[in-house]
C-alpha cells in the first residue's frame, strides 16, 4: 500500500505528462502482482467500496481526536481525508509491516455497511499518513490525481513496448487485478483473448494537414465531409450487447440511455455525438456538455438534450469486419446502413463535393452551419487503420477566432517553467467607452516561442504592481500595458466567470507590442460571437 | 500554587518586556528582537541571533555563527556558554543545554532557590548526525515553541525522505534535483544524511550556503566532496543542489538542466502547501519537533506550567489543558510582532 500512495503523492505533483508515464511504468516494473494490478484499477476508475462513505471517516476521526484540536487540524489543512490521515494515532498497531495493497484492496471489497468501521480503523491503524491518505481515497473514490485513464494506458503500452490501441482494444476483456495482461506485456504469457462482448475497436485518427502538404496531394484521391463539433464516439452493438465507446475505448453507455434504446442494429459504427434532431436541429458542443460526464440523466435533460450519431463510418456490418476495405466501399454500405435505422437518433455525414483545393477552402471558411469546426479528408483507397496513420486522414479546420486581450496577471509555472511566469490572466475593456475598465475574461499558459517566454517573463517582472503568492499583478491601464493577441476555438456562456463567457482551448497567438492598450477588443465583441454560436 | 520559604516562584524568573524574554534577577534577555545591553542566544538563526547586543553569551558555535553572518564586531563582547556547566549572574544560575535543532543550538536554564525554568528556544528530538542531540531537563516552567504545533504535523523519519530523493534521481537521471534548504542546519543535515544512505558523488551549493558548510567541516562534521554551483561550474545533469528555498524556484536555477524542484521542510507534510510553491518533490524533513515531540517533551520535562511561543499556539495549549497541564501562549503578553 506505502509503495502506491508513494506513486500517488508523485503523480500528483509532477506536473510533466512525461514525468508521470515515467513514475508509472517505474511502478508496473517494479511492484509486484497482484499490488500493480490493484494500483492500476484504482488509477483508471476500477475500484468500488460502497460500503464506505466520507462522513464515516470524520466520526472515526472524531472518537480518537479532542474535537477542537480536530477542528483547528481540519481549518489549516482544508481537506478531509489529508487531515484524517494526519491526526490519526501512530503506534495502534501491533504488525511489524504494513498491509500491502492486495491485502488492503481485500478487506476493503469483504467490508459490509455494519463492519465498515472497524475494517477503515484497523487499516488506518496500521498504514503511515501516507498510505492513509490513500486508502481513504481509494475507499471513497475519487483518486484525482490528474492522471486520466487513457494515460496509465499509454504508460502500459509503453511498459510493454505495444501500440496504445492494443490495450484500449482488449481493455474491457480485462478485470483487476490484470494478472494476464503484465504477463502478456513483460513477455511472459499469450496476449489476453480479448473475451469482452460487443468490445471497442481502435479508433483511426487523423492528422492536421499542413500548408506543404497541398502540393503532394491530388484531390481526386480525397473524399471531403464535414467535421463536426461533437465528441467522436463508436457505437457498437453485438449479440445483443450494445454500448458506446469513447474514442479512448471508454464506455460511456450509462449516460446515453436514450441513444443505446434506439441501437437496435448488428455491427459497429464510428460516428460524432451530437445534440438535438438531425432532421430538425444540431446543437453546439455547450449543449453537449450538459450530457457529459453525468452517472445518471434525468428526464428533463433526456428531452431536453437528446442525442443522436451523426455517421462517419462503417466498421462491422453483421459479422462481416469491413475495416480492411477501401473507404469508398466501406460508405457505400455506410450509406444503406444508417438508412434502415431510426432517423432521430442516426444521420449520415454529408460528403462536401469539391474540384480544387481552393473551392474546398472557401466551403470550409463559410460552413453551412455553425457547429462545422473544419473539414475531414479521407483517403478514397484508405483502410480503416488504428492509431493516427500520416496520409489516409486529415484534418483541415477553420480558422480560430482571435481577439485583442491585455495581460493583467502572471503566474508561475511547473516544473521546467517554475522559474519562468508563464500561465497568463488576460482581460478586455468593459464599461463606459470613455472611462473603461478590464475584466478578466481567460487564461493561456502555450501558443508562445520559448523566447517569447522570456521577453513575457522578464515584462512581468518590469511591471509587476502587486504580488500575491506565485501570482503578479501586471501594470495595465488604458496607456500602459501590453496586448496579447489570443486564439480560441469557441465561446461557451459561463456563470462561474465574471465575465460571462469561457472560451474553449485559449492560447497567445501573438505578442502585440505594437499595439496600445486602449485598442484592444471590448467585451462586447466576444458578446456578439457567442450570440451568433448560440444564435443558430 | 504554594511556594515553600526560601524557594523562588518560578514565574518571576522571566518576564515579557518589548525587547523579549527578559531576567530581572540577573538583568539579561534570551533572544531578544532589539539590541539590549546584555543577551543569552539560544542558537544562530537569524530571528533569535541579531547583532547590535552590549555582550552575547551562547555557545561557542553559536558565537561563531553570528560572526559569520553579522562579522566579528556583532556585540561588544561575547563569552562562551559550555554546555552544562552552571554559571551565575546576578541572583540567578544559568545552565546551557543541547537542543539538537542546528549546530551549537541551547536551551537555557534558568534557576533560583530550587525553582527553574528553561527556555528551549527551537528544538528537535530526531537524531540529527550535525549537532549534539536534546537532553530533557527537568523544571517548573517549560518554555517550547510551537512551529509545528498542530496534531497533523507527524515527521517521518528523515532517512525514509531521503531515500525518496535518491529513489527520483534514479527515475530521473537526466533532471538536476535542486533542494531548498535553509542555509543553517537544515543544508547541512541534508547533505549528512545523503552521506550516510550512501550517496558520494559531489554536492554542489548555492552561494549562500557554502561559509555555513566550511563551518561545520571545520567543527568536525563530514560532508563530504562540495563544489560551489555557478554558471562557469555548472553541475552535470542530474547532479544534487542544495539552494537556500527562494533560489529554487527562481532565475537562479534557469542555469540547470531541465530541474526538479525540492524542497526539504515540515511544511511539505501538507499538501497544498507544496503545490502552491511548486514543489515536485517535497521531502519532510524538519529540524523542529512534530507535534508528538512537542507534547512528549512537554511530559518529559515534568513542568507544571508551559509557555506557549512562535507558531500555533492555541493547539498547544489546548493539549496541555486537556493533559491537567497549566499553559499560556506567550504572545499574549506581548510577543506579537515577534518576527518568524
Amino acid at each position: 500500500m506505502e509503495r502506491f500512495a508513494e506513486l500517488l503523492d508523485r503523480l500528483v505533483l509532477t506536473p510533466s505528462r512525461n514525468g508521470k508515464l515515467r513514475l508509472l511504468i517505474d511502478y508496473f516494473r517494479t511492484e509486484p502482482d497482484p499490488n500493480r494490478g490493484w494500483g492500476l484499477a484504482g488509477l483508471t476508475g476500477g475500484l468500488d467500496f460502497p460500503a464506505i462513505k466520507p462522513a464515516l471517516l470524520r466520526t472515526l476521526a472524531m472518537e480518537r481526536l479532542d474535537p477542537v484540536l480536530f477542528a483547528y487540524s481540519y481549518d489549516y489543512v482544508g481537506d478531509l481525508a489529508e487531515t484524517v490521515s494526519l491526526v490519526w494515532p501512530t503506534g495502534q498497531s501491533r504488525r511489524n509491516s504494513t498491509p500491502s495493497l492486495d491485502e488492503v484492496v481485500h478487506r476493503l471489497m469483504a467490508a459490509s455497511r455494519s463492519d465498515a468501521p472497524a475494517v477503515m480503523s484497523e487499516l488506518l491503524d496500521e498504514l503511515t499518513p501516507s498510505g492513509r491518505y490513500a486508502v481513504i481515497k481509494l475507499a471513497t473514490g475519487g483518486l484525482r490525481v490528474g492522471v486520466s485513464a487513457r494515460l496509465t494506458k499509454q504508460a502500459l503500452a509503453d511498459f510493454g513496448n505495444v501500440p496504445v490501441e492494443e490495450i484500449e482494444e482488449l481493455w474491457h476483456g480485462l478485470a483487476p487485478p490484470f494478472t494476464e495482461l503484465f504477463r502478456w506485456l513483460e513477455g511472459q504469457g499469450p496476449r489476453p483473448a480479448s473475451a469482452a462482448l460487443a468490445p471497442f475497436r481502435p479508433v483511426m485518427l487523423s492528422n492536421a494537414i499542413g500548408e506543404n502538404d497541398f502540393a503532394s496531394l491530388d484531390p481526386a484521391d480525397y473524399a471531403a465531409e464535414w467535421k463536426w463539433d461533437g465528441i467522436r464516439v463508436q457505437v457498437v452493438s453485438e449479440k445483443g450487447v450494445r454500448r458506446l465507446y469513447s474514442r479512448t475505448g471508454d464506455d460511456i453507455s450509462g449516460a446515453f440511455p436514450d441513444l443505446v434504446e434506439h441501437m437496435n442494429f448488428e455491427g459497429v459504427i464510428d460516428g460524432e455525438l451530437l445534440v438535438g434532431n438531425p432532421r430538425e436541429r444540431t446543437g453546439t458542443f455547450a449543449d453537449l456538455q450538459k450530457r457529459l460526464n453525468r452517472k445518471t440523466v434525468s428526464k428533463a435533460l433526456l428531452r431536453e438534450a437528446p442525442v443522436f450519431v451523426r455517421c462517419y463510418d462503417l466498421l462491422v456490418a453483421g459479422d462481416e469486419d469491413l475495416r480492411a476495405l477501401p473507404w469508398a466501399e466501406r460508405r457505400t454500405r455506410l450509406e444503406a446502413f444508417v438508412a434502415a435505422l431510426p432517423p432521430n437518433r442516426f444521420d449520415l455525414s454529408p460528403l462536401v463535393p469539391y474540384g480544387s483545393w481552393e473551392e474546398l477552402n472557401r466551403l470550409r471558411c463559410n460552413p453551412p452551419h455553425p457547429v462545422i469546426e473544419g473539414v475531414m479528408l479521407k483517403r478514397r483507397d484508405s483502410a480503416y487503420l488504428a492509431g493516427r496513420p500520416k496520409g489516409p486522414w486529415f484534418k483541415w479546420k477553420r480558422d480560430p477566432h482571435t481577439v485583442d486581450a491585455v495581460l493583467m496577471y502572471a503566474q508561475r509555472g511547473h516544473g521546467k517553467r517554475s522559474s519562468f511566469y508563464s500561465d497568463f490572466t488576460f482581460g478586455v475593456w468593459t464599461g463606459p467607452e470613455d472611462d473603461p475598465v478590464l475584466m478578466p475574461v481567460g487564461k493561456a499558459y502555450f501558443g508562445f516561442t520559448d523566447e517569447e517566454l522570456r521577453q513575457l517573463d522578464k515584462y512581468v517582472r518590469d511591471n509587476t504592481i502587486e504580488r500575491f503568492g506565485p501570482v503578479r499583478s501586471v501594470r495595465a491601464d488604458l496607456n500602459h500595458g501590453l496586448v496579447l493577441e489570443i486564439a480560441f476555438e469557441g465561446l461557451n456562456r459561463s456563470t462561474r466567470h465574471k465575465s460571462g463567457v469561457a472560451m474553449r482551448f485559449p492560447r497567445i497567438s501573438r505578442l502585440r507590442w505594437d499595439k496600445p492598450p486602449h485598442e484592444a477588443d471590448r467585451l462586447e465583441t466576444l458578446e456578439r460571437l457567442l450570440q451568433d454560436e448560440l444564435g443558430s | 500554587m504554594h511556594y515553600l520559604d526560601g524557594m523562588a516562584e518560578p514565574r518571576s524568573l522571566l518576564r515579557l518586556r518589548p525587547e523579549g524574554l527578559w531576567c530581572p534577577e540577573g538583568d539579561f534577555y534570551i533572544d531578544p528582537i532589539r539590541p539590549v545591553p546584555r543577551a543569552l542566544i539560544t542558537h544562530g538563526h537569524s530571528d533569535h541571533a541579531r547583532s547590535g547586543h552590549g555582550s552575547v553569551l551562547a555557545t561557542r558555535e553559536t558565537l561563531d555563527i553570528m560572526a559569520i553572518r553579522y562579522g566579528g564586531s556583532f556585540a561588544g563582547s561575547t563569552e562562551e556558554a559550555r554546555l552544562g556547566e552552571a554559571r551565575t549572574i546576578g541572583g540567578v544560575t544559568v545552565t546551557f543545554h543541547p537542543a539538537g535543532h542546528v549546530l551549537g543550538s541551547a536551551q537555557i536554564a534558568i534557576e533560583k532557590h530550587g525553582a527553574r525554568i528553561v527556555a528551549s528556544g527551537d528544538y528537535k528530538r530526531e537524531r540529527d548526525p550535525t549537532c549534539a542531540p536534546f537532553e530533557v531537563v527537568p523544571c517548573d516552567i517549560f518554555i517550547t515553541e510551537a512551529t509545528f504545533g498542530l496534531p497533523v504535523f507527524c515527521h517521518p523519519p528523515a532517512a525514509e525522505e531521503i531515500r525518496r530523493l535518491l529513489d527520483s534521481m534514479r527515475q530521473f537521471p537526466e533532471r538536476t534535483h535542486i533542494v531548498g534548504a535553509y542555509a543553517l542546519g537544515k543544508a547541512q543535515r541534508l547533505i549528512a544524511l545523503a552521506r550516510e544512505a550512501g550517496y558520494t558523488e559531489t554536492i554542489y551549493l548555492h552561494g549562500a550556503l557554502i561559509r555555513l558548510c566550511d563551518y561545520y567541516r571545520s567543527r568536525g562534521i563530514d560532508l563530504g566532496p562540495l563544489e560551489p554551483a555557478t554558471s562557469e561550474n555548472a553541475p552535470p545533469a542530474g547532479a544534487l543542489v542544495i539552494a537556500p528555498p527562494s533560489a529554487v524556484d527562481d532565475r537562479w536555477s534557469r542555469r540547470f538542466a531541465d530541474p526538479l524542484a525540492s524542497f526539504a521542510s515540515g511544511w511539505m507534510r501538507i499538501r497544498q502547501r507544496a503545490k502552491q510553491r511548486g514543489v515536485e518533490l517535497p521531502l519532510i524533513i524538519s529540524d523542529h519537533s512534530d507535534w508528538n515531540d512537542l507534547t512528549a517533551t512537554i511530559r518529559e520535562t515534568g513542568a507544571e506550567e508551559v509557555w506557549v511561543t512562535h507558531g500555533r499556539e492555541e493547539a498547544l495549549v489546548r493539549w496541555c489543558e486537556l493533559n491537567g497541564i497549566r499553559a499560556r501562549p506567550l504572545h499574549l503578553a506581548g510577543y506579537e510582532d515577534e518576527a518568524e
